[in-house]
């Protein structure tokens, strides 16, 4: 059995005892990939020369992953876009960073939807992660290529970013935790921005314990980050082992109306029997916005993202196509190098902005933002917690929404509003469907509240017990428990 | 031609003397090595953000509150997007909608009546790179990317070129005053453009509007826009119409070429800028800078006038400048004849900078020794003659007024028995004249003036020796 497959919460307590040493993870670790990586697409590279990480510390000896968009010195930053062909970043992120000096050992790069734009990770220029459960479906996107890592148990954890529900749309697809800090969190210094008031950083994991390790790690005020928030972060794993007991879960039934899979409804309603076995109670929620989040987040995230991706045109960096004039070599430059998925954000974006329609769509939707953040504040006095799927359907299928962009950005529609709010999110494996692939359960708090929100997300995975079915389909992780 | 009503606006950028750039902490200053004064946020690199400098944000709340402006509690940047190679992001962070003041306006004097021109707004956004362009190739330096400027935007309240030059001499007295901007125009640290409509008098609708830039000096500005209106009056004079167009000026041609049409303007597509939060102003920044504002250019300059009973153009040379009005006040805190020490300032003093190409906060002579220069003058030690002499001596060599004057003995002679003798003795050597002053010839004094200075070395006080030499002669003539 590969140490690979093993808890961070474990692994901290074997290094501990001297069980094994950290270089010897580190090689368990490089072997899994070495043996799986060409198959699931998950890594862009691996590398020895990234930050070896503190000594000691919270996460000493911990190998990990982060996702293309996020910057580590000296090494490539591409976003698999051929548009940062050759570039390398000068600087580390903060969060590369905070986790060096916790001694984390950084270990190589993730697969990703170009700049984080999608839902599949099909819009990379290596081609898509694939998804561990079931090699034909996808890993779910943006960060497809770190669920796809961790999920198959070449690492223990990796980070994501998440925009519009890029880290727990794969977690849930894959069948692992994925979690989105508050906004203003964890700092966004050193990622490559696609819609700056929506992208956060986030850990990959495969159990609540982990995630909130590691957010422990990732969480706090940066002057290099303006959104930074500046107050102090409440621990969040002193507390998460008190049960739901009194807890109340809201529950937007109506948003599950439409769209959603019988098998995810199943499972959800089965997940919310389980959780009240234990004493929570539930709410039923009315959230009438939501319904119009999907619609004003993909015309407020490619506004921003037309923006934030003007810079790169050949002249400081990156690809360049020479032409006759600066024009006409930005224009070439963009054309060649950026992807469809990319190319149909940025017109989307630079035509809401564009004078004559700013008031009627981006104007409109920031407003819908505000409101649906009040929405969301006022249901959150009714209750601790609003819970959804995850996704309104399991991992769909490589190809199968490629050309339906509309199809593609509906499987967003229970992670968006936590994106246009900015409050935290997670997603926690749920069960499977008949056909044996992962379900997810998702639930938002308040702002700041993510020591009640990993609270409830570990008794929800205390009674899930969604352990034993990735044993099943993964037997070689069985020794690691 | 037809006399046309000219209205003007301008649009004002000044460059913030911060020692770091607006969002990053990259020297601000001008020139270095291209592209040295830069950074990752300065470069555009990907992963990058923005955090505002607080001293730019003070330097505004005080221009703000210098102006008279409504300064905004709470305002918000934006971005401004484009494509330029010398925007490294390809777009600019700038105010739009709620920018941090609104109002206010700039005091000129114009016919020796005081007026205010209003304001629009003023806002805070960050500087451009530099494009130059060599035969085939254009080349990038960023050092400039990133410096934080004011835009300072009038209304369209200007009614000719003068009116402007005024307005753009005012404003830019009151940014040095304010130490928030050298107000080089040269380097570029100030910069205007200009818009410009005439329309035929009690005409109700205003004219098409053109917007004129590339002035780099004030003068410059009042020929672009004198040039303008000329070009402007003699289309409606044939009965055409003024296009709406953006012209760049030519300062050596004197003209202005057509840069680009109406139908050519950029669309910034303005929205919030994601990664900065409203710039909330803590009411305590406010009292601060309003604390700390000077006396301003024209208030001085009628204190110095009321006070001091200077002429009004006296007061207005010598608040021209902060540090030349602090120079003069502290000179006569030393000793308190102000005229003469105007006097001396305009003529003497600002000639020497002038000469040795110094500023006043670089001139070797401080106020308290000028004041002794001064008072020499005043008591009669020393001619004003010699005292030019002594101030040359007192720049080149740092020494006090009293020890050059002591160590060359150039101490006027002003004692009557000591002048007596050489009266005397001159009228005893030139017995022609004294006949010439006896037959009525009394210009032959000043001979006899030059005489005794040519005995005494210049040091003989002039007028004392012309009362000595008078009373002798007509002595003579009783005798």
């Amino acid at each position: 059995m590969s140490l690979a497959w093993q808890s961070v919460e474990r692994l901290l307590r074997a290094l501990d005892k001297g069980e094994f040493s950290a270089a010897e993870l580190r090689e368990h670790c490089l072997a899994a990939i070495a043996a799986r990586g060409e198959e699931l697409n998950a890594f862009n590279f691996v590398s020895e020369a990234g930050p070896a990480g503190a000594a000691v510390g919270p996460l000493a000896g911990i190998p990990y992953a982060s996702k293309a968009n996020i910057a580590v010195r000296d090494q490539p930053l591409s976003c698999n876009s051929d548009i940062l062909e050759g570039y390398r970043s000068l600087f580390h992120a903060t969060v590369i960073e905070r986790l060096a000096a916790a001694g984390a050992r950084w270990i190589g790069q993730t697969n990703m939807d170009e700049f984080a734009m999608g839902s599949s990770c099909e819009h990379s220029n290596r081609g898509s992660a694939k998804n561990p459960w079931d090699l034909k479906r996808t890993p779910g996107g943006s960060s497809g290529g770190s669920a796809a890592a961790v999920a198959a148990g070449l690492l223990p954890f990796a980070l994501g970013s998440d925009t519009g529900g890029s880290i727990r749309q794969p977690a849930g697809f894959c069948g692992i935790v994925g979690m989105k800090p508050t906004y203003g969190r964890v700092s966004r210094w050193g990622l490559v921005a696609f819609a700056s008031s929506f992208d956060q950083i986030g850990p990959l994991c495969r159990s609540v314990t982990d995630a909130a390790l590691v957010y422990e790690v990732l969480a706090g005020s940066d002057p290099r980050d303006a959104t930074s928030l500046r107050e102090p972060v409440a621990g969040v794993t002193e507390e998460m082992e008190r049960g739901v007991k009194g807890v109340r879960i809201g529950v937007p039934w109506r948003l599950l109306e439409t769209g959603v899979q019988p098998a995810v409804r199943e499972n959800f309603e089965r997940s919310l029997r389980a959780l009240e076995a234990e004493g929570a109670e539930l709410v039923e929620l009315e959230l009438p916005l939501t319904g119009h989040a999907i619609a004003a987040y993909y015309i407020l995230a490619p506004a921003e993202a037309s923006s934030n991706l003007a810079r790169y045109d050949g002249v400081r960096y990156g690809l360049r196509v020479d032409g006759n004039s600066v024009a006409e070599m930005t224009c070439l430059t963009r054309t060649r190098g950026f992807g469809d998925e990319v190319k149909l954000r940025i017109l989307l974006g630079s035509y809401v902005l564009s004078s004559g329609y700013y008031d009627a769509y981006y104007g409109k939707a920031q407003r819908v933002r505000a409101m649906l953040r009040d929405e969301h504040r006022q249901a959150l006095r009714q209750c601790d917690a609003i819970v959804t799927p995850t996704s309104p359907t399991s991992a769909f299928a490589l190809g199968e929404r490629l050309s339906d962009p509309l199809q593609m950005y509906l499987s967003d529609a229970f992670t968006v509003p936590a994106n246009l709010t900015g409050f935290p999110a997670i997603a926690i494996p749920s069960g499977v469907d008949p056909e044996g692939l992962p379900l997810s359960i998702h639930l938002s708090c308040e702002a700041m509240a993510e020591a009640k929100m990993f609270r409830i997300a570990r008794g929800f995975e205390r009674c899930l017990d969604f352990e034993s079915l990735r044993r099943l389909r993964f037997p070689e992780s069985t020794e690691a428990a | 031609m037809n006399v046309y009503e000219t209205v003007i606006g301008l649009e004002v950028h000044a460059q913030l003397s911060t020692k770091t750039k607006l969002f990053c902490g990259s020297s601000a200053a001008f020139g270095g090595e291209p592209n040295a004064r830069t950074d990752p946020y300065t470069l555009g690199l990907p992963g990058t953000l923005p955090v505002l400098n607080a001293l730019a944000v003070r330097y505004a709340i005080r221009l703000g509150l210098a102006l008279g402006c409504d300064i905004q509690e709470r305002s918000i940047f934006a971005r401004k997007n484009y494509f330029y190679p010398d925007l490294p992001k390809n777009y600019q962070i700038s105010q739009f909608e709620a920018p941090i003041c609104l109002g206010g306006g700039v005091p000129i004097r114009e016919d020796g009546r005081a007026r205010t021109i209003p304001l629009e707004r003023i806002h805070l956004e960050e500087d451009a790179g530099k494009s130059m362009h060599l035969g085939e190739t254009s080349q990038v330096d960023l050092n400039r990317s990133g410096v934080p400027l004011v835009e300072i935007v009038s209304k369209p309240a200007m009614s000719g070129p003068a009116q402007a030059g005024l307005y753009l001499g005012s404003l830019r007295q009151i940014l040095r005053y304010l130490q928030i901007c050298d107000g080089n125009m040269e380097e570029g640290s100030l910069r205007c453009d200009a818009n410009i409509s005439i329309r035929p008098h009690r005409a109700l609708e205003l004219g098409t509007r053109v917007e004129l830039k590339n002035m780099n000096s004030i003068r410059g500005v009042v020929a672009a826009l004198e040039h303008e209106y000329l070009r402007q009056a003699a289309l409606l004079d044939r009965g055409e119409t003024v296009e709406q167009e953006t012209r760049s000026w030519d300062p050596d041609a004197k003209r202005s070429v057509f840069m680009r049409g109406k139908e050519e303007a950029h669309d910034y597509r303005y929205f919030p800028e994601p990664d900065l939060l409203p710039l909330v102003l803590d009411p305590q920044w406010i009292r601060a800078e309003r604390d700390v504002l000077p006396e301003l250019p024209f208030a001085r300059q009628e204190r110095l006038a009321r006070q001091l009973s200077l002429p009004d153009y006296d007061a207005g040379v010598l608040s021209s400048e902060r540090e030349l009005g602090d120079y003069f006040e502290s000179v006569i805190e030393n000793k308190g004849d102000a005229k003469a020490a105007s006097n001396w300032i305009m003529s003497e003093l600002l000639g020497q900078l002038n000469d040795r190409s110094l500023s006043i906060t670089e001139f070797p002579v401080s106020p308290a020794e000028l004041a002794g220069l001064l008072s020499l003058i005043g008591d009669g030690s020393i001619s004003g003659k010699i005292a030019k002499e002594v101030f040359q001596e007192m720049i080149d060599s740092g020494r006090s007024a009293g020890e050059i004057v002591d160590a060359k003995g150039l101490r006027q002679i002003s004692g009557d028995d000591e002048l007596l003798g050489h009266v005397t003795a001159t009228l005893e050597a030139n017995p022609p004249q004294c006949q010439q002053y006896l037959d009525g010839k009394e210009s032959v004094l000043s001979f006899f003036v030059g005489q005794i200075m040519k005995a005494t070395h210049g040091q003989a006080n002039p007028k004392r020796t012309n009362e000595l030499l008078r009373e002798a002669l007509e002595a003579k003539r009783k005798a």
